[in-house]
Parts: C-alpha cells; sequence; structure tokens
C-alpha cells in the first residue's frame, strides 16, 4: 500500500502476448495488458472469453503457454501463486479460496507468514477490518458465514498482505445494494493509497461507476480497451459480445392456469446449526405470476428452499400447498408429481451430476416425460429430451453425451432450466438462475421464466440479484433472517427499498446482539 | 489398589500399538490422504524391528530401524499416490497385502527366535512410560494438529487442496511429509508389539490391528481424543478377555478374542452418530487426488 513515487510513470503490471490453450480451446490468444499504480482496471467479457484463465495466469496458478509478464517493469516468471504474493498480488477468488471447517482467524493466519501470523494478528484484523470499513469476527467457523461475509474475509486476508495489485474476480455478485456501494468505498480507499486493482466483472453499471480503465476480452481476445465512464452499457456491451444488449419481451397474455404455490405459516428449524430458521413464512404465487424473493444469502434461502422443493418436508402438510394439495409431507418426487419443477442454486451437484452426460442428466428429473418404460430406461426418449433441451435452449456443448462437468457455468444453467421448462410445470422454483451466467445466456434464461409465466404458470425467482428481479418479477418480496416481507408489486417498489428490507428485517425484534442470528450484511 | 495399577498398566501396553497406528493414519488423513496400508506398515514395522533386535541384541535400535521400514512403506505409497495419482484405496490395499506377505517372508528365520525385548512397563506410571508419556504430553499429535501452525496447515490441506495451493501451499510436499509420519507411527506402532508387548515374531502378529486403527480413526471422527480413547478400549477389552479365558470362562474362546473389535466398533459408532461433528472434522479432500493445472 505505500508504492514508491517512481513507480508512478511505470506500469505496475504488464502483460504481453500472453497465449494460454487447453485441448480444443484458445482460451487466451495473445492478450496485452497494462495496469499502472493506483488504477482500477476493468476486465470485462461474458464467461468464456478468458477472463479467469488470465486471472489464474497472473496469479500463477496457470502457466501461460507463451508471453511474458513485467512487474514494475521488471521480467518475472510467476510459477505458484506464492511467486505472485511475494510480488505483491493478491486475489479475492470468485468461489471462494477460504477454509469451510477452519475458523476466520485460521483461514488468515494461514494466509500469512509464520512469523506475521503469530504476533497480534487479531489486532493487525481488526485495525484493517476498521480502516476499510470491513467487519469481521475472527473466531467464527467461516461455514457459518454468509457469501458477503466470506468474501470480506477473503478481503482482509489479501489486505493484510499489503498487496501493490488486487485481484477481484466477480466480487459483487454476492453483495447487497449498500454493501457494493461499502466494497467500492473500500477499493476507491486502496486505490487512493497506490494499489492496483484489477476488477473482473461483466456488471457495466459496476464498471462504469468504478473503473478508469478497461480491457474488454471475447472469446479469448482483447476486442478493445477504453474508459468505461466515457461509454456507454449499450458501446460496452457491444465490446463484450459483438452484439447488441437484450432486453427480454414481456407478453403478459394472462392466459391464467390452475397452478399455485401457497405457504402458510411455515416455521422451519434450520438443520445446520448455522442456518437459519424460518419464522411465519407467508408467500402466495399465483398462475400466471412471477415473484421474486430477494436477499443475501445465508438469511432463510436454503431453507425455505429445502421446504419448497421437498428436499425437507415439513410437519404441517398445509404449510405448503401445491397447486390445491396441502404437500408439506410429500417428497421432492411426490412434489414433481404435482407439477412442480425446481431449478436449485448448485449447478454441479444439486442441478446436474458432474459425472453423468447430459441424457443421464435429463433423465434425473424428466424421466416422468416417458424415460422409463416398466422400470427400463428408454434412452432413445431421453436423448431425444436432452437434444430438445440443448436445441431450444441454445446450450453449447459437445452433444447429448457430454459430461455436465465440461460445460460452462452458463451452458450447463441453459441446460438444467430448459430440461425443467419443457416439462411443463405448473409451478416452477428458480434459486439463483442467472448467477455468474454470462449476459446472452442470463437474457435466455428470463426470458424463458417470462414465457413460462405469460403461459400461465407460477414462477418464484429466488435471486441476490436485483436487477435482475426488477427485470422480470410481478412482484418482489424481502428474505432476511428467516422472515419474508409481503410481496410488493414491483412498480411500485425500488432498488432502495428493497435493498433496506434486506438489511431491517420485515417484522423482527430489535437486535439481540446474537452473532450467528444475524447473517445479514448491514450497510 | 495395586491390582488396579497394573491392569491400568497392562491396558496401556496392550492398546498402545494402536494408538500409534491410529493417530499417524489420523495426521496422514487430516491432510486428505486415505492410506489403506496400516496393516502392512505395521507388519513390516513389527518384523523389521524384531529382526534388527535379534541381531544387534539392541532393541532400541530394532524401534529405529521399525519406524523407518514403516516410513519407508509409506514413502512408496506416496509416491504412487501423490506423485502418480494412483488411486488411494487401491495403492493402499496392495500395501497392506504386499506388507503382509513381506514380513511373512523375511520373518521366516525369526519365528521361534528369542530377544531381550524393552519392558515398557517396568514402573506402572502413566508419564513413566517412556514413549507412551512422550508421544501424550510432549509430542503428541493433539498439541501439533490443533495448536501448532504446521497442524493448521495439514488441516487446511485436507480441507481444501485447491484453496491451500491458492495461498501458496505445496500440497504435495505436505501431504508427502503427512502420509511419512503416519507410516513411521504404523512402524512403531508394529516394532512395539514386536519389541516391547510380545517380545517375539509370529506371522500376521498385528492380527488386524490395522484395520481396527482405520476404523478408529473414522469412528473418532478424526478427532485424536477420540482415537486414543478408542484404542485404549481396545487394550482394556483385550485385557479383560484374557483375563476371562485364564479363569476358564465357558464362552469359546473364538469368541471372546471378537470381543475388543467389536467393543470398539460399537462404542466409536455410538458416539461418532453426531453429523454436524463429522463434518466439522472430516477432511473434506479425504482420498481424493490433487493436481495443481486441474
Amino acid at each position: 500500500m505505500s508504492a514508491p513515487p517512481v513507480a508512478l510513470t511505470r506500469p505496475r503490471l504488464q502483460l504481453s502476448g500472453i497465449a494460454k490453450a487447453y485441448p480444443g480451446v484458445v482460451a487466451n490468444d495473445r492478450i496485452d495488458l497494462c495496469v499502472m499504480p493506483g488504477e482500477i482496471h476493468a476486465v470485462l467479457g461474458e464467461n468464456g472469453a478468458g477472463k479467469s484463465t488470465l486471472m489464474k495466469i497472473i496469479y500463477g496458478v496457470v502457466k501461460p503457454d507463451a508471453g511474458t509478464i513485467r512487474w514494475d517493469g521488471e521480467l518475472v516468471t510467476i510459477a505458484n501463486p506464492g511467486d505472485a504474493r511475494a510480488l505483491g498480488i493478491g486475489m479475492v477468488f470468485q468461489h471462494f479460496s477460504l477454509f469451510e471447517s477452519l475458523t476466520v482467524g485460521d483461514n488468515i493466519a494461514l494466509a500469512l507468514d509464520a512469523s506475521e501470523a503469530k504476533h497480534g494478528l487479531d489486532a493487525r484484523i481488526s485495525e484493517v477490518s476498521a480502516r476499510y470499513g470491513l467487519a469481521v469476527e475472527p473466531r467464527r467457523r467461516v461455514h457459518s458465514l454468509s457469501a458477503g461475509e466470506r468474501q470480506r474475509v477473503e478481503i482482509v486476508r489479501c489486505l493484510l498482505q499489503k498487496p501493490r495489485l488486487l485481484i477481484m474476480d466477480e466480487p459483487t455478485s454476492v453483495l447487497t445494494p449498500q454493501a457494493v456501494d461499502k466494497l467500492f468505498e473500500t477499493l476507491r480507499r486502496l486505490k487512493s493509497e497506490g494499489c492496483s486493482i484489477l476488477y473482473i466483472s461483466h456488471k457495466l453499471d459496476e464498471i462504469r461507476a468504478l473503473c478508469e480503465r478497461a480491457t474488454v476480452l471475447r472469446s479469448g481476445r482483447v476486442s478493445g480497451t477504453c474508459d468505461p465512464r466515457t461509454e456507454s452499457p449499450s458501446s460496452l456491451a457491444r465490446m463484450m459480445t459483438g452484439a447488441d444488449l437484450p432486453h427480454p419481451r414481456h407478453r403478459q397474455t394472462s392466459q391464467r392456469g390452475d397452478g399455485a404455490l401457497l405457504v402458510k405459516r411455515l416455521s422451519l428449524k434450520a438443520d445446520d446449526p448455522f442456518g437459519t430458521d424460518l419464522v411465519d413464512v407467508e408467500l402466495a404465487v399465483r398462475s400466471g405470476q412471477i415473484v421474486g424473493i430477494a436477499g443475501v444469502s445465508g438469511n432463510g434461502q436454503t431453507e425455505l428452499l429445502a421446504a419448497l422443493s421437498g428436499e425437507r418436508p415439513v410437519d404441517d402438510p398445509a404449510a405448503i400447498e401445491l397447486n390445491g394439495v396441502a404437500a408439506g409431507r410429500l417428497d421432492a418426487a411426490q412434489r414433481r408429481a404435482l407439477g412442480l419443477a425446481f431449478v436449485p442454486e448448485e449447478r454441479l451437484g444439486r442441478g446436474a451430476v458432474p459425472e453423468m452426460s447430459l441424457v443421464e442428466n435429463a433423465l434425473l428429473t424428466a424421466h416422468r416425460q416417458g424415460m422409463t418404460h416398466r422400470g427400463f430406461v428408454r434412452l432413445d426418449a431421453a436423448r431425444a429430451y436432452a437434444r430438445a433441451v440443448i436445441g431450444q435452449f441454445q446450450v453449447k456443448a459437445a452433444g447429448a453425451y457430454a459430461a455436465a462437468r465440461s460445460l460452462s457455468g452458463g451452458n450447463l444453467q441453459k441446460f438444467i432450466v430448459g430440461r425443467e421448462v419443457l416439462q411443463g410445470p405448473r409451478v416452477l422454483i428458480a434459486a439463483q438462475p442467472t448467477w455468474g451466467v454470462d449476459i446472452g445466456a442470463s437474457a435466455l434464461i428470463r426470458q424463458a421464466l417470462i414465457d413460462l409465466r405469460d403461459e400461465g404458470v407460477a414462477v418464484l425467482v429466488v435471486s441476490e440479484e436485483l436487477e435482475e428481479l426488477f427485470e422480470v418479477c410481478d412482484a418482489i418480496a424481502v428474505i432476511a433472517r428467516g422472515r419474508l416481507s409481503p410481496p410488493k408489486p414491483t412498480h411500485e417498489t425500488n432498488v432502495e427499498e428493497v435493498g433496506l428490507l434486506m438489511s431491517r428485517p420485515f417484522g423482527a425484534e430489535p437486535r439481540t446482539g446474537n452473532a450467528h442470528a444475524e447473517p445479514i450484511d448491514a450497510p | 489398589m495395586e491390582h488396579f495399577a497394573t491392569l491400568a498398566a497392562l491396558t496401556l501396553a496392550a492398546g498402545t500399538p494402536l494408538v500409534f497406528a491410529a493417530l499417524g493414519e489420523l495426521v496422514a488423513e487430516r491432510s486428505g490422504v486415505l492410506n489403506l496400508g496400516v496393516e502392512g506398515m505395521m507388519l513390516v514395522g513389527a518384523v523389521v524391528s524384531f529382526i534388527v533386535t535379534a541381531t544387534t541384541r539392541h532393541p532400541w535400535l530394532g524401534v529405529a530401524a521399525g519406524v523407518t521400514a514403516g516410513a519407508a512403506m509409506a514413502l512408496a505409497f506416496g509416491v504412487l499416490t501423490l506423485s502418480l495419482m494412483a488411486n488411494q484405496v487401491a495403492s493402499g490395499l496392495a500395501l497392506s497385502l504386499f506388507g503382509v506377505g513381506l514380513s511373512a517372508f523375511i520373518g521366516l528365520d525369526y519365528v521361534s527366535a528369542v530377544v531381550e525385548g524393552i519392558k515398557p512397563l517396568a514402573i506402572p506410571q502413566v508419564s513413566d512410560i517412556p514413549v507412551v508419556g512422550r508421544l501424550l504430553f510432549a509430542h503428541s499429535p493433539f498439541v501439533y494438529l490443533f495448536h501448532t501452525r504446521a497442524g493448521l496447515i495439514v488441516r487446511a490441506v485436507g480441507e481444501s487442496p485447491a484453496s491451500a495451493h491458492a495461498i501458496g501451499y505445496s500440497v504435495a510436499r505436505i501431504r508427502y511429509l503427512c502420509v511419512i509420519f503416519g507410516g513411521a507411527c504404523a512402524g512403531l506402532g508394529g516394532a512395539y508389539m514386536a519389541v516391547a508387548y510380545t517380545p517375539l515374531w509370529t506371522e500376521g502378529m498385528t492380527a488386524g490391528r490395522g484395520w481396527i486403527a482405520l476404523a478408529l480413526v473414522v469412528f473418532a471422527t478424526w478427532k485424536p481424543w477420540r482415537a486414543l480413547g478408542g484404542a485404549y478400549l481396545f487394550g482394556g477389552v483385550t485385557l479383560a478377555q484374557f483375563q476371562a479365558q485364564a479363569m476358564g470362562s465357558e464362552i469359546p474362546s473364538q469368541l471372546l478374542s471378537m470381543l475388543p473389535y467389536i467393543a470398539t466398533i460399537v462404542v466409536l459408532t455410538l458416539i461418532s452418530r453426531d453429523a454436524i461433528a463429522i463434518r466439522l472434522n472430516a477432511p473434506a479432500s479425504l482420498g481424493k487426488p490433487f493436481h495443481p493445472d486441474a
């Protein structure tokens, strides 16, 4: 953070001609990138454009096939993350590199040198926390933290190493609008202290608000550099995708079906000691309506989704009503038989089995679509179904027999959403349907949800991305500390109001000071 | 009172080989490596220590040789699974079978040999029992795993090798060290049996203790104190059934011999039903190879 003033004219980091190819795909093709001291530099691109590979090369996780890296003008080889850290490069990963079963303090200590980790670490943690407004509790175990809290731990851990270049990979996907503002303050403060920041994102508004330079990647190549403050979202999107920003079409034919999801006074103790108990959740999603649930993860979404999907049946059968049937005690398969479709948050492991092919994954939830006969699988039907999903939802895959793991996040999500949609559900529940998904795939998925609504399906979307909820939903409710606010029509509310409800829950008693009960990212 | 002290001392003696093997394996598993070769490493440790003791007449030299032999077996396992990325389960089973065969082969000429072993229980006071006392109160894996930086790193590697790599640790090196430590401990357990507990060599003399050690680690939910308790429970029941046999019990001796194994597993199963404890303590990457480039 104490950058020598002489370095001001010299780039802190300069990449020239970086190339990296994997079998079948060129991830990076002769990429040049230059980051000045104290600069917040955006790396913009869709999923699969090569951003992550490039960052992994800078951080020493991946070795480039060709190209040079200069650090403060000196030619360097970064063979492993240890080298990168020795140079002063810190990275905050999108999927976090924390140890779940260890405490926050242990996680931080692990990243420091032995001598540093010993003396007054707690004091230094609280100093950095206070200075940059990043509250962390050193004694809590990481698995009990919300995504926003985990991110703060990662940032604090990086800052304790006094980085001179901080790489932030999609940092805002897990934050409330207020927390995003707070993060930007932190980053600006770092910048004013001379730290360079590489900010990876596909969110155009954020990049325009925060960054002064941007390098745009498309299909592994630099498609342009610009000053994002002087660009419009659509001009940035064109550089990024080579096409114009898609807008969802609302038809709203109000063709009502009979599907409906009703939740009545649902209270549920979390089965994880670090989970969030649900308190008197009331919710009605009617045919031809999209209801959104906003909230920072860790506020009861996991428990609510488990109760709704049937993964965790509840004691009171009437607490959950599905198309007129009291479904509280039914399991996931029985609920699906009643016309429920479910897109879980975790694509790999819950939405799809990573090692299995798309055909087999299609079979897992869509087997009611004539794919089995007397207990035997009708492979031709499953294959036809998988191909239909791939075709209709523009899934880029090596074929119907490609392993789910081999697809990019956006393509796998399109496949999972498509698999559920083509089953012709009467109620669809989608959790984080576009998390970490590129613009093109997001637009397609959102459009699919809207089309379902227009066909008379009752749709529930649980998401952390307010932008998405405001785009597709007819009404928005907010979940915070296990309580759900009454849904408000989207045109009668706004981002600020929803953001406030996220941090000041509906109907909650005053703060008790119990740390475990508050997985909220207070602004 | 004196009788009780003797019983306690004998229990310690019967459980100690298991303590060594289980704690060594526990450290290896905490780093994410599942080595099913404990039985083989114990047997090789036992036969090597016995042969060296018999030829040199220095039991401590024998122990050192046994430890080295166990570590060497573990090193071979490490090369297979950590460098060549072979399957850990298959390699571990192979190591056990190899150890059983190898120890029988090289121990053939020593089956009836007599050696002057170590008398571990000359003074029946816990802290004076030479190796046990030191293991427990000075260099114990408890302190090591949970109160030192090195232990923290081991646990971190077992939990998420990718994260550990990302913050600059060499996963392979740490795992090698833990696996070799586990092998050395298994060798020590074997040496203890052959040189101290029953100073003689018979084929397959560990009688499945290596497998019990593996089970102990799992049922102890990777907590050293529980593994220790389980090992001495095993020791206690072993002793009790010997006494029962000696007193001419009506129960067939084969059934009595099963008792230590059954009792240990049952008790540990009962206390390890806590799903949360398992989730918090089980090394998340156990048995999964890690390749930095993936």
